[in-house]
């Protein structure tokens, strides 16, 4: 799948404008996804594809269109140096996949052809042959991002 | 014992792991569940958590006093799309009884100064809201965060939910800030010393004898701005000034917890409150900061004195006491935003919004509006914007060509009158 790059601070103001935020609905803030650092990002990724970034990926707001209009366009999973605190959480209760690992991170070119196994947090850079390997995820949170987020997890285990 | 505040504040909610004899103490980077006094939503994170409500199984939210929704953002309503999600969450709390649910005009305000003026939080409460501001009610002795939609709605339902306990930056305060230096240019030089990201996933306890010499204004804009520096949590001892505070706002009795002598802090910074100057940060990180006399003539298209970093009443004070008998200079337009409908009354009271009309600025009802390019002050390509909010990234306050400069409201204030940012 196809790398898409970005640096670091990359913030949730620019993943998805506030001025977008009138709407909640997935498909229509995924037209608008990344569009003022990266204008043709919409129309250019493809489903399945991987986003790459560096620090503090997800800073500023705690808006939940953020990973969602992420994922309503195809990203198939976000690696970074790091994460901002509310976009991390935020994007494993929508069930976005992401991993931190500053060596894939910072490894990784725009348009290389990327696989990632995320039970065994395992990144390969199939256009380089170079492999990585992040702290992969307990098996509660690979049930939650399966189940497609904290709520679907959740149904049924409230009292 | 060894602990910060905050992580005493989570030890006394924990539900799934009581502290007992054998481990007292809570440790970073350990996972609680803890119980919630308050869950707090926007009209634009709100819609989202509402949707989301019904798949937790629940019918009814976990206590209809314990949940705030305020309409905000892109109120009054800036367009059908925005009158449609404020409607969402008109019906929803109409439907579930929602004690605390602020309609425009009756009383409503920007979420951050209304919950504290309305007596809604007190030191010791645990507090999450869906906007990444909550961090303000650190102010209070309170532990708030904030958390995305789906986690408000699984606050809403269940009334707790999980933390990972943080580790802390300690920031000690020393000395007493010079005239015109205020919160802002203490929470923007912490900003610029340790950078977007120098507290991130931790609590920022800040401690010191300067503290009592910060208003509880000056304590509401640092611990704000905490998130911008990628903290979780701003957390301030409760003194006199935050019991006499609490008292006023007719909020619950206080919980107090201080820091243990002994807390561990992975970092402590030391700022001298009365070295610091009115500082500026230019586009397009909080952390891009100067001092504002190096900065050279940066002239300006807008000023912006408002929101819940900088619209409360002793933000209008100092902004009317720069603009008092004077003009906006031609070329700028000034936009003064008091944050809640008391606020905007009690500068009525006061003759502020006077002193403003006559300088030439535009009063506006209270809203998030222009901090976020929503509307009521958005910038064309090329524009500057002297502005007393959170953020400046690229395209926050309209065109991505535009540029937002972060500062105090005694420095919008005096550039609004000069037409260049300088202090008064």
């Amino acid at each position: 799948m196809k790398a898409h790059k970005y640096g670091d601070n990359v913030d949730t103001d620019v993943i998805i404008p506030a001025r977008h935020l009138s709407t909640s609905d997935p498909d229509e803030l995924a037209e608008h996804c990344m569009e003022d650092i990266d204008p043709a990002f919409a129309a250019r990724v493809r489903y399945g594809d991987i986003l790459v970034a560096g620090r503090n990926f997800g800073c500023g707001s705690s808006r939940e269109h953020a990973p969602i209009a992420i994922k309503a366009c195809g990203i198939s999973c976000v690696i970074a140096e790091s994460f901002a605190r509310i976009f991390y959480r935020n994007a494993l209760n929508i069930g976005l996949p992401i991993l931190e690992c500053p060596a894939a991170a910072k490894a990784i070119s725009a348009g290389d052809d990327v696989s990632v196994e995320l039970a065994a947090g395992e990144i390969a850079d199939l256009t380089t042959g170079q492999r990585f390997r992040a702290e992969p995820f307990p098996p509660f949170m690979m049930e939650l991002i399966a189940a497609g987020g904290l709520s679907a997890y959740l149904k049924g285990k409230i009292k | 014992m060894k602990m910060t505040m905050t992580q005493k504040i989570l030890a006394a909610h924990a539900t799934g792991r009581a502290c007992s004899p054998s481990a007292p103490s809570l440790r970073p980077g350990e996972l609680v569940m803890a119980r919630l006094d308050l869950v707090l939503g926007n009209d634009i994170t709100a819609p989202v958590a509402i949707r989301e409500f019904p798949k937790f199984g629940r019918a009814r939210v976990f206590d209809r006093e314990k949940v705030a929704l305020v309409p905000d953002h892109f109120t009054p309503n800036k367009d059908i799309k925005a009158a449609a999600q404020c409607a969402a969450m008109r019906t929803f709390a109409k439907a579930q009884e929602i004690v605390h649910y602020f309609e425009v005009g009756h009383g409503c305000g920007i979420e951050h100064a209304l919950l504290p003026e309305k007596g809604l939080v007190t030191a010791g409460d645990l507090v999450i809201g869906a906007d990444s501001h909550t961090c303000t009610y650190g102010a209070l002795g309170a532990f708030s965060t904030g958390v995305g939609s789906t986690d408000m709605a699984a606050g809403m339902a269940a009334g707790e939910t999980w933390f990972r306990v943080p580790s802390a930056t300690q920031v000690v305060l020393r000395g007493k800030p010079r005239k015109w230096v205020g919160g802002k240019d203490v929470i923007l030089h912490l900003i610029g010393m340790i950078g977007v990201d120098g507290a991130r996933y931790q609590s920022l306890e800040f401690s010191g004898d300067g503290v009592a010499e910060l208003s509880m204004d000056d304590r509401f804009t640092i611990a704000n701005m905490a998130i911008e520096a990628g903290a979780k949590n701003g957390i301030f001892p409760v003194d006199e000034k935050t019991l006499s505070y609490l008292r006023e706002h007719g909020a619950k009795p206080p919980r107090i917890h201080a820091a243990d002598a002994d807390a561990e802090y992975a970092r402590v910074v030391e700022i001298d409150l009365g070295e610091l100057e009115p500082t500026v940060a230019f586009p397009h990180l909080p952390s891009n900061t100067h001092l504002v006399r190096d900065v050279g003539n940066v002239a300006i298209d807008q000023v912006v004195i408002g929101s819940c970093t900088n619209g409360r009443i002793s933000d209008m004070r100092i902004a009317a006491e720069v603009m008092q008998g004077r003009k906006v200079a031609n070329g700028v337009r000034a936009i003064v935003i008091p944050a809640t409908q008391q606020i905007w009354l009690q500068a009525l009271d006061e003759g502020l919004l006077k002193i403003f009309a006559e300088a030439g600025c535009v009063v506006s009802p209270p809203t998030c509006g222009p901090c976020l390019g929503g509307h009521m002050g958005i910038l064309a390509a090329k524009e500057r914007c002297v502005a007393t909010t959170n953020r400046n990234f690229v395209g926050r306050m309209g065109h991505v060509e535009s540029e937002v400069y972060l500062a105090s409201p005694a420095v919008a204030a005096a550039s609004a009158i000069a037409g260049h940012i300088t202090t008064p």
